[in-house]
């Protein structure tokens, strides 16, 4: 019994079926219970008053937009390695999920940053490599879309996201050398004592979590979507032969 | 590989068009900008280095999906993988012809267009030499953009789409180069972490736009 094994489609489905509903299910109680929480019933900041509470939406999809890039470029590398196709359709369907917590990120960061920094936008580092990211996520995306060949279009953007890899980090260094920053240091580590108050840190991990199983959901259900598709196109494929 | 760079180059000189587009685009640019933002000596020296780099990015974009395409189209690209060089290798000759067709007459260009926009003087040396050092990592970045949408009918947006975000560390480095010296400061540090990027493009990238050749040719 290895990992291996959901590489195929049909193992694939199974499993991703009956875990599915679990998945959603916690999705749903995190969210729910992290984000009242979190709204609710945490005190205003003393400075920054009720806008504070924007960090249960900011931070975990901020983490969760890098993250689902990370997971791209390791389901990549694992199709151009082992070409399961289950895994190079789990990248493509974590890119848009990846590009919607990069939007979700960059809005809610401009609605926090118009009362607090004065500003909707500003070119600083954090903000212009997300920025970048969120590009790289559309070329991904649309270098897709454009290939009709589904083998070519799995093996160039697999590429790309390697490639594209490389210059995301090198774009984050530049940018940081290129400029000043006003986003505040990092809220989160792992080796500080205390990261924030408690009274917003355990919301907030409630918070990350449920965005974490946000994205498993996701990008399950659209997997599935995908795998479906492929079966789909085969037998419409087979139906012309005959 | 010296063989294949020469007919490049030959059929470049000698088919029209391409060659001086780049050039004229370059040219162009220089002259619309300070139509759009005013005349202000002040002004254009503060937007000039910006904009000579932008220019250069956008000129070099220009004539990369000729890179692979025209190759593509009259079936040479297979005799070429098929040849005893290394896809790699003719990847970087290609890319080595575009650089000398597109990227190195912009270099010679820019200094005149940065009297245009009223360069500071101090800032015309490291304008050249910035731009010497960093658009060869253009059109290396640019041939793997172009080995990615070789198969394409239309890939001439999808590869801006690609290729410019891949930019933005020569951008931001070659740009900074000629800002701090215009501004009298020293800019050693971004020259060297420049160089850096196009030394790093220049090593990895054939070798990842061989592959893509490779799968677009299956």
């Amino acid at each position: 019994m290895s990992i291996w094994e959901y590489a195929n489609p049909k193992k694939f489905m199974q499993a991703s079926e009956a875990v599915l509903p679990w998945l959603a299910a916690l999705t749903a109680v995190s969210l729910v219970v992290g984000l009242i929480w979190g709204f609710f019933f945490t005190p205003d900041d003393f400075r920054q008053g009720s806008t504070v509470k924007i960090i249960y939406v900011h931070v975990p999809s901020a983490m969760m937009a890098i993250n689902a890039w990370i997971m791209m470029l390791a389901a990549s590398l694992i199709w151009l390695v082992r070409r399961h196709h289950v895994s190079v359709l789990a990248a493509k369907a974590a890119a848009p999920v990846g590009l919607t917590f990069v939007l979700i990120a960059l809005v809610t960061g401009a609605l926090w940053g118009q009362p607090m920094w004065g500003t909707w936008w500003a070119w600083e580092p954090r903000l212009t490599s997300f920025l970048i990211l969120g590009l790289f996520y559309l070329g991904y995306i649309a270098l897709w879309s454009a290939i009709e060949d589904p083998d070519t279009a799995a093996d160039l953007t697999s590429v790309l996201c390697l490639v594209g890899s490389v210059f995301a980090v090198l774009s984050r260094y530049a940018v940081n050398f290129w400029s000043q920053g006003l986003h505040q240091g990092a809220s989160l580590s792992l080796d500080a004592e205390e990261n924030v108050a408690d009274v917003f840190w355990y919301p907030l991990l409630v918070c990350i979590g449920g965005f974490v199983l946000l994205f498993l959901t996701l990008v399950l259900l659209r997997t599935r979507t995908e795998v479906r598709m492929r079966r789909l196109l085969a037998l419409l494929a087979r139906e012309r032969m005959a | 590989m010296i063989a294949l760079v020469g007919r490049d180059l030959r059929l470049a000189l000698r088919s029209g068009g391409g060659f001086g587009l780049g050039l004229a685009f370059y040219l162009l640019v220089a002259v619309l900008v300070p139509l759009g933002v005013g005349p202000a000596p002040a002004t254009l020296a503060a937007i000039a280095p910006g904009i000579l780099w932008v220019g250069a990015l956008l000129a070099c974009l220009l004539s990369l999906d000729r890179l692979f395409a025209l190759d593509a189209e009259d079936g040479s690209l297979d005799l070429l993988a098929t040849a005893p060089i290394p896809l790699e290798g003719v990847v970087a000759a290609k890319a080595l012809a575009h650089w000398l067709t597109s990227g190195l007459p912009l270099v010679l260009a820019a200094p005149v267009l940065g009297l245009l926009l009223h360069l500071p003087p101090p800032g015309y040396g490291p304008l050249v030499l910035s731009l010497l050092v960093g658009t060869p990592a253009l059109s290396v970045i640019g041939a793997f953009g172009a080995a990615l949408t070789v198969g394409l009918k239309r890939g001439g947006l999808l590869l801006s789409l690609l290729v410019l975000p891949l930019y933005v560390p020569t951008l931001i480095f070659g740009a900074e180069i000629v800002k701090r010296a215009a501004a009298g400061l020293d800019s050693a540090a971004p020259m060297l972490l420049l160089a850096g990027t196009t030394a790093g493009a220049a090593a990895i990238l054939p070798f990842a736009a061989a592959a893509a050749i490779r799968i677009n040719l299956r």
